[in-house]
């Protein structure tokens, strides 16, 4: 159990559209961890930040951005880039000062400004970048990829487009009370078939929006945080994983997938092997979880998750949703924050708030959502450009 | 006079309307392929080859999946005007054992598709401007399959 760090600390900047910078985000995340946790920013020992690469150079330098913000006080830094999962790479950057007696006390901050809309490459001419050519060629958006697991779902499993409706209508009465989600308003069945369709099968509402949102976390050794606090919820695992070769599903932002001609896929696949890397460092299983939160990028991506974490064998997610068990007050609730489908999109801090959330649930303080009996979660997230992202919190 | 036909990008696909081929790479050492081109490693890692040649595609394919698209993408697509919604296919060809994805060409509509068919490329247009029409590979039902 050598391997373990606590969280001291959690908090956010709630999601939302503010129109204000990701670094004032990110120092009011910052804050409220440091608050929560009891400790002085001068005491901070080392600062990881996760990168945005929409809000130019600043947020490339994510950590120094942010100690500059705070106020310079001679911690070591480290800024990490991994798409969706960067949030998860600079807390692994963090543990592992942790876990080689670097230090004793780190802050972890993700913050973004998101654009409107669909995300687009960064600018300028690119032929290069395959992620510029895949707009440029193909026109293949992030929901174009959504779209084409979604509707894989309905030709395998028979999924259907009331199923994937209905993720949506759990997730959005999950985050009702819950003060840092953009959207607390509870949403029909008939609402998400009614709105307009993106990339079919799924419509605006099954897909999530791209939010400002900052959220950070004060991890520290053990031993620290036992002079500090009685029951401190710990970090058990964490499963930074690549893919391993031949990676043989369509991923973001490619063109195609790894060829299987000479080499057999792996017998766990990518998205498989992203949430059992930290079981394995936990030394738990999914039959261990209280809870999960999830990537819900889209609804139909909610119930792929189930299956890639060990939830249900696959082609039993629709089973699994529709029996209440991935509801509050089900066996295993996923996404009792509310996920994506609440929050939106606010890429580097979203690995950070899905900890944030298990550990507000771990310490029973997840008023109006709280998971009965919670002693466990797992997070489950991807990057594109292959990061896989995936945490075990327990109590 | 007939605008100039000039491929969108150069070099991924043979621009032979009657015979359009997606054009890889093939490792000489393993055999394994690549799409786009890799032309440096094979990136088997079993195998430490720099020797890879040119090879054309399978022409065919099984759709794997499919959606469209019904919003005006961002840049760096050129969004006609007005703007007309597209179909993107993923389709697994059985030789290079490899999804490969594409525009789905022509007046086929989502419901027209299952997975499991049998579909093949052919090259259509993806944008124009004053000085030419830019051609891209697409994928359309197999002409023939059931």
């Amino acid at each position: 159990m050598s391997k373990q760090v606590a969280v001291l600390g959690v908090g956010m900047h709630p999601w939302g559209k503010w129109g204000k910078s990701f670094v004032e985000y990110g120092v009011v995340a910052a804050r409220a961890a440091l608050a929560d946790a009891g400790i002085e920013w001068k005491d901070v020992q080392f600062v990881s930040g996760g990168d945005t690469i929409r809000n130019g150079y600043p947020g490339y330098v994510a950590g120094a951005t942010f100690c500059q913000a705070m106020g310079w006080n001679g911690a070591r830094v480290a800024s990490s880039y991994g798409a969706c999962a960067s949030g998860s790479q600079a807390i692994n950057n963090a543990r592992a000062q942790i876990l080689a007696g670097l230090c004793d006390v780190a802050l972890v901050i993700g913050a973004d400004a998101a654009p409107k809309g669909f995300f687009a490459p960064v600018g300028g001419d690119r032929p290069d970048d395959p992620d510029w050519l895949r707009f440029r060629l193909i026109g293949a958006t992030n929901p174009i990829y959504f779209g084409l697991y979604a509707r894989r779902r309905m030709e395998i499993y028979g999924a259907t487009e009331h199923d994937f409706a209905k993720v949506k209508v759990k997730n959005s009465r999950h985050g009702l009370a819950n003060p840092n989600a953009r959207y607390r308003k509870e949403v029909t069945k008939e609402e998400v078939l009614s709105s307009a369709v993106v990339s079919d099968p799924l419509r605006l509402l099954d897909i999530c929006a791209t939010s400002d949102g900052a959220a950070a976390i004060v991890l520290t050794s053990l031993d620290f945080a036992r002079k500090h606090s009685t029951a401190p919820v710990k970090i058990a695992g964490v499963s930074t994983v690549t893919p391993r070769f031949p990676n043989t599903v369509i991923e973001m932002p490619n063109f195609a997938t790894d060829s299987a001609a000479t080499v057999a896929p792996p017998a766990v696949p990518f998205r498989d092997s992203i949430a059992r890397g930290a079981y394995e460092e936990a030394g738990l299983g999914p039959e261990d979880m209280s809870m999960a939160e999830v990537y819900d990028l889209s609804t139909a991506l909610e119930l792929d998750w189930y299956e890639n974490i060990g939830l249900c064998k696959p082609g039993e997610a629709e089973k699994l949703l529709n029996d209440g068990d991935t509801t509050l007050g089900g066996r295993v609730p996923v996404n009792p924050s509310g996920g994506l489908a609440c929050f939106g999109e606010a890429i580097p801090a979203q690995a950070i708030a899905q900890v944030c959330e298990l550990t507000w649930q771990l310490r029973g303080q997840a008023a109006g959502r709280q998971v009965e009996n919670a002693k466990a979660g797992v997070t489950a997230n991807q990057g594109l450009f292959g990061h896989g992202s995936s945490i075990v919190v327990t109590k | 006079m007939a605008k100039k036909r000039v491929p969108a990008i150069d070099g991924w696909f043979a621009m032979d309307t009657a015979e359009p081929r997606l054009l890889g790479t093939k490792c000489s050492s393993c055999g394994t392929y690549f799409f786009p081109k890799e032309s440096s490693f094979c990136r088997n890692p079993g195998c430490s080859s720099t020797d890879l040649e040119e090879v054309p595609l399978s022409p065919r394919g099984v759709l794997w999946s499919f959606t469209n698209n019904c919003y005006p993408p961002p840049k760096p697509y050129v969004t006609p005007d007005p703007f007309v919604p597209y179909i993107v296919a993923a389709v697994e060809l059985e030789r290079e054992k490899m999804i490969v994805l594409g525009q789905v060409a022509g007046d086929v509509k989502i419901g027209d598709l299952a997975a499991g068919m049998e579909m093949e490329l052919c090259l259509d247009t993806l944008f124009e401007d004053d000085a030419a029409e830019h051609i891209i590979w697409k994928w359309r039902p197999a002409k023939g399959a059931q």
